[in-house]
């Protein structure tokens, strides 16, 4: 008889959406639970730390972690987890480049601390109490230690080695159940594959690439916020920031199909070194202006380029973050 | 002293000839520069700059033919002009004074402007001091 694969989940600095989305397979994640044992999943499932210590090494067939690398907690589980591990799999956008939580490297540790603990308005702390780089609790008599706030987000595979990546904020059903076919079959792609996804750009499956034209020029960028798009016709032959074409495909173009331009949660294609740099360069080509002071004006109304272009993406960049200045 | 690394993408057809002029007129310049020959500034990505920050430099210039008509691609400089114009804020954003990285119109017969361009950005790299990224050091 052979063995059952065994599998684990286990969430980092996420916002929980990619758990949910495994719990999105619907009625299919019977068929999951048919064909694997479930392990470890904090979140849905009673299990603690020691019990996954007690296992032996590589006897988890595969541990699906999303979310980024922020706490020295996240560090000791992940670690103990590719111990453990015959395969580990980075799930989501967060846990593959960051994702949302990244763009904290905006800000070092000290501004986050300072923000998140002293000045949002809702804050009351009249004593000016901020976690320390080491933090320990008494409670009846026992020591608890804090886990310690990172210096800078990082992503799954900074700190442990990492075999594929299901990309996605979050992976959409369709795609981690493609992803489960894929390492269930045995017939495993190389290392380092991204799972589940298509190898072209989000145009190519997108419902409104036939009203694209073969060169895309605009005269003007528009806002989502205060322009309603035409149905039907390409977003960004409308004047909006849709980055599609500099996106991996596999979702079904699900934001499009809501009138949403793509904000690139499945990442880069893999000959992109560095998204960001991508989607600038992507989106500056198509403003059909000459003069410079119309191509200032209307790439002012790109509010927060570095916010949009790095959405999911600011750790795994060439420059990870926010490399010198004092605070913006 | 700091001597700051300069990397230079020059396009094949204007700068990377007045950087030749320059040589063979024997006009000196300070030797912080590594220039890397490109056929147009259309051609260079804002992701070659983030990668010349990410290897070492401490500053980066892309030079390119003067706009509007002067582009042996008709217009591979008002692409280059686009591009670094919306990169310039990602840069901002990402803490990169804007004395590390230029965008200039140089052409084939501009050897002074050249030499004006490199021996005022090598100051200027010089006087911040080298490009080192807060992130990516070890944590404490």
């Amino acid at each position: 008889m052979s063995e059952r694969v065994k599998v684990a989940f286990y969430w980092c600095a996420s916002c929980g959406g990619c758990e949910e989305a495994v719990v999105d397979l619907a009625e299919k994640i019977l068929d999951v639970i048919n064909l694997v044992d479930i392990v470890f999943w904090p979140v849905a499932m009673d299990f603690k730390l020691e019990d996954v210590e007690r296992m032996p090494d590589n006897s988890i067939t595969v541990s699906f972690i999303n979310g980024g690398i922020r706490l020295s907690e996240h560090e000791k589980v992940v670690k103990l987890l590719r111990q453990k591990s015959k395969l580990v799999v980075a799930f989501g956008a967060c846990s593959s480049w960051g994702g949302i939580p990244g763009l904290a490297n905006l800000y070092t540790r000290e501004e986050i601390l300072e923000r998140a603990y002293l000045t949002t308005p809702t804050t009351h702390n009249p004593d000016k109490i901020i976690p320390g780089s080491k933090t320990e609790v008494e409670i009846d008599n026992t020591k608890i230690e804090v886990p310690v706030f990172l210096a800078s987000l990082k992503p799954l595979d900074e700190v442990i080695d990492v075999d594929y990546y299901i990309p996605g904020c979050p992976p959409t059903p369709n795609v981690t159940w493609k992803a489960l076919e894929t390492l269930l079959s045995g017939n495993l792609p190389s290392k380092g594959s991204v799972l589940g996804a298509s190898d072209r750009s989000l145009c190519d499956e997108c419902p409104l690439n036939k009203t694209k034209p073969e060169n895309v020029l605009i005269k003007e960028f528009k806002r989502i916020v205060n322009f309603n798009p035409e149905p039907n016709k390409c977003l960004l032959v409308q004047g909006l920031p849709c980055l599609g074409p500099v996106t991996r495909g596999g979702c079904g173009a699900l934001c499009v199909n809501a009138n949403m331009p793509c904000t690139g949660c499945f990442g880069p294609l893999s000959d992109v070194r560095d998204y960001g740099g991508k989607a600038i360069s992507y989106l500056a080509s198509i403003l059909d202006l000459d003069n410079e002071e119309d191509i200032k004006r209307e790439l002012s109304k790109i509010i927060d380029a570095t916010g949009l272009v790095y959405k999911y993406y600011l750790p795994k960049s060439a420059l990870k973050g926010k490399v010198g200045g004092s605070k913006s | 002293m700091f001597e700051p690394k300069i990397v230079v993408f020059a396009c094949n057809w204007c700068t990377y000839a007045a950087v030749d002029l320059a040589g063979t007129s024997r006009i000196s310049y300070p030797p912080n520069v590594r220039v890397i020959r490109v056929m147009c500034s259309g051609r260079v990505d804002p992701q070659f700059v983030l990668e010349a920050f990410k290897n070492g430099a401490d500053g980066v210039i892309v030079a390119g033919c003067h706009p509007p008509v002067d582009c042996h691609y008709t217009n591979g400089n008002i692409k280059a002009l686009r591009r670094f114009t919306l990169f310039r804020r990602l840069l901002n954003d990402l803490g990169i004074e804007q004395e590390r990285f230029r965008l200039e119109w140089i052409s084939a017969s501009e050897a002074d402007k050249w030499v004006k361009v490199v021996s005022e950005m090598v100051e200027d790299v010089r006087k911040l001091g080298p490009f080192k990224p807060k992130l990516g050091v070890k944590e404490v």
